[in-house]
């Protein structure tokens, strides 16, 4: 029954990887506009329709782009089709925080998102699923009470609909011009991610470059399962202000997802051009007993 | 006595005004009681003007001060029969967390808190109260026995953070703040928490999902350190002041914004000058706010807290059609 709801939907199609908008790297001066791509962590040169056709990731030293949330979504759901909820919540400015208001203009202007996540329907390898992706090119992927919302609505809309829940992260930290309010999103998706998960729910988390701070420390580290892109950057406290207290440097592979997955915070690390098989072969583990199938 | 804050400068020089001219009246045997009772007169004065109209920078230093009462301070006025239990059963025990249960008017409760140190040495071994992975866990353990056998939990939020170091990372500090959060919102006993002092960060609400959250007078609760707030947004850490304002951070702002139930007051001048009277307030709001909650179910308990976090936030969207 909620399989039938769920074909009504209308799909929009997202455009494909080559198509997508605000690429977040862009290519330096002396490498001719648009046509060629460096790898930031190798500086090797590659065609960008190349690296493009290669999910972003370097094909030298397998260095990870970030992703803005269209592009993700293009890549991960069959057919690259998405059914988007809540496209129309934004900030506001509650504090009247000094210049929040214009950086917020500025940053749609520049990531073409309304805000730092983007949550809706869609499916994975044939399974429905709920779906939110988070886009560091917006506000450094900051959560503020947009982003607790939206966040919490995909939970609650998974609950309702007992469909599995996929969440897709890349974080600064909090949104400090919303302070306290903002804060207050980490206790509010860890509710509802605690409400969801008493009832059976499943909770797939995928930590992209970067998840830091107010993200990584409520739902992205709550999932049933934990996976991370290779080389993201995943902790609480950042890496400068831990040399700063501890007056040490730190070593190249802190707080890299291998560097988690030695810890035992994450349970794998998956290559970009194999996550959608992953969470297919994942998401069909659960089909007739997990969330999908009822409690 | 005298450390007293910068913008607390003009009550010092009218105590000392004050003083001077006791000293000379006794020494040279002139009566200036008519004088003395007018100066005693201006500095009430000045002091309601100074601490009636606090702005949040100065609320800020206030909840700084070194002597500020701690969390066992609060637990050895409040509670009778205090047993501090300890450790997380995976780890290690992290002293920048205290707990245990106690009885509050006969009533046994689970109490646990941020634990800053009291000297520099009491403050290195308890990272100045910047919980490690294994203090959020301790906290929990805690907790999660109270709930085992139905006991009310008090919490004290006292903390400019989770400790920012590589162990704490190699441990799971995210993890353990995040597991705190979601196991506090099943909980299916009454949680009051109280912001005395600092209330930093993940650190701090890894403490705070209660049914009740109250604050302190001169207490402030925000997303960042006003420090850190600076020198992120404007690259100067010495702008703290400025970030303390923007960031509306006080105990009158946060019943604002509806995230606390109640503000404790503080005699004048902050809960060091009495640490007694301070407590005693703290027992008398928390006892009410227990009365109030005992007579939930543990379902609705959880619903309560539910749906108080649930509704935070402030967003535009667009009209239902
Ligand atoms: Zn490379």
């Amino acid at each position: 029954m909620f399989k039938d709801l769920f074909q009504k939907k209308k799909y929009a199609t997202v455009p494909s990887v080559s198509q997508a908008p605000a690429a977040s790297e862009r290519p330096k001066r002396e490498i001719p506009e648009g046509l060629m791509n460096r790898c930031p962590k190798c500086g090797n040169i590659q065609f960008s329709k190349e690296w493009e056709k290669n999910l972003k990731v370097c094909s030298t030293c397998g260095h990870h782009s970030r992703l803005n949330a269209l592009e993700r979504i293009a890549m991960t759901l069959d057919d690259g089709r998405f059914f988007e909820i809540d496209a129309d919540l934004t900030s506001e400015d509650p504090l009247e925080f000094p210049g929040y208001k214009a950086k917020l203009e500025q940053q749609k202007a520049s990531s073409g998102l309304k805000d730092a996540v983007v949550t809706g329907e869609g499916e994975i390898g044939g399974v429905p699923v709920v779906v939110g992706v988070m886009s560091f090119d917006f506000f450094s992927g900051s959560m503020g009470s947009v982003v607790g919302e939206k966040v919490t609505r995909a939970i609650e809309l998974a609950a309702a609909k007992k469909l599995p829940l996929l969440l897709f992260s890349t974080s600064g930290g909090a949104r400090m011009q919303e302070s306290i309010l903002s804060l207050m999103q980490m206790a509010k998706t860890s509710a509802a991610l605690a409400k969801f998960q008493e009832e059976g729910g499943l909770f797939i988390s995928v930590f992209t470059d970067p998840t830091l701070g107010g993200v990584s420390a409520s739902f992205a580290s709550l999932g049933d399962y934990i996976l991370a892109e290779p080389g993201a950057i995943v902790g609480f406290a950042g890496r400068i202000v831990i040399e700063q207290t501890i007056r040490q440097k730190l070593p190249d592979n802190f707080q890299t997802a291998e560097f988690n997955l030695k810890h035992g915070q994450l349970d794998k690390v998956v290559h970009r051009k194999d996550m959608k098989a992953f969470l297919t072969k994942l998401l069909e583990m659960h089909v007739g007993g997990g969330a999908s199938d009822g409690q | 006595m005298d450390n007293k804050l910068p913008f607390e400068g003009p009550l010092s020089e009218q105590r000392r005004k004050i003083d001077h001219l006791k000293k000379v009246g006794v020494e040279q045997n002139i009566d200036f009681s008519e004088e003395i009772a007018r100066l005693e007169e201006a500095y009430k004065k000045l002091e309601d003007e100074i601490y009636s109209n606090l702005s949040g920078a100065q609320i800020m230093h206030l909840a700084r001060v070194h002597s500020r009462p701690t969390t066992l301070d609060y637990i050895n006025e409040i509670f009778e029969d205090f047993i501090e239990l300890h450790g997380d059963r995976l780890y290690g025990d992290d002293l920048a967390i205290v707990g245990g249960i106690a009885k509050l008017n006969g009533v046994a409760v689970t109490v646990v808190g941020h634990q800053r140190g009291k000297d520099t040495k009491d403050n290195i071994q308890r990272f100045f109260g910047s919980p490690h992975p294994e203090g959020f866990r301790k906290a929990l353990r805690f907790m999660q026995q109270a709930n085992k056998f139905g006991r009310p939990i008090i919490t004290f939020i006292d903390t400019k953070g989770a400790y920012p170091g590589d162990s704490a990372e190699a441990r799971g500090q995210s993890e353990a703040i995040a597991r705190n959060l979601k196991e506090m919102a099943l909980l299916r006993v009454p949680v009051i928490c109280v912001v005395i002092g600092e209330g930093g960060s993940g650190g701090a609400l890894a403490l705070g999902v209660g049914n009740r959250v109250l604050m302190l007078e001169n207490s402030i609760y925000s997303v960042i350190s006003p420090n850190g707030a600076a020198s992120i947004l404007w690259k100067d850490a010495s702008k703290a002041d400025q970030a303390a304002e923007a960031m509306k951070i006080t105990a009158k702002d946060l019943l604002e914004f509806g995230i606390i139930e109640e503000i404790v007051p503080e005699p004048k001048g902050g809960a060091h000058l009495d640490p007694v009277r301070t407590a005693e307030a703290v027992k008398t709001a928390i006892w009410r706010h227990l009365e109030e909650l005992s007579g939930m179910t543990p379902e609705a308990l959880v619903e309560d807290r539910y749906r108080k976090f649930r509704s935070v936030g402030k967003f535009a969207a667009p009209e239902l059609v």
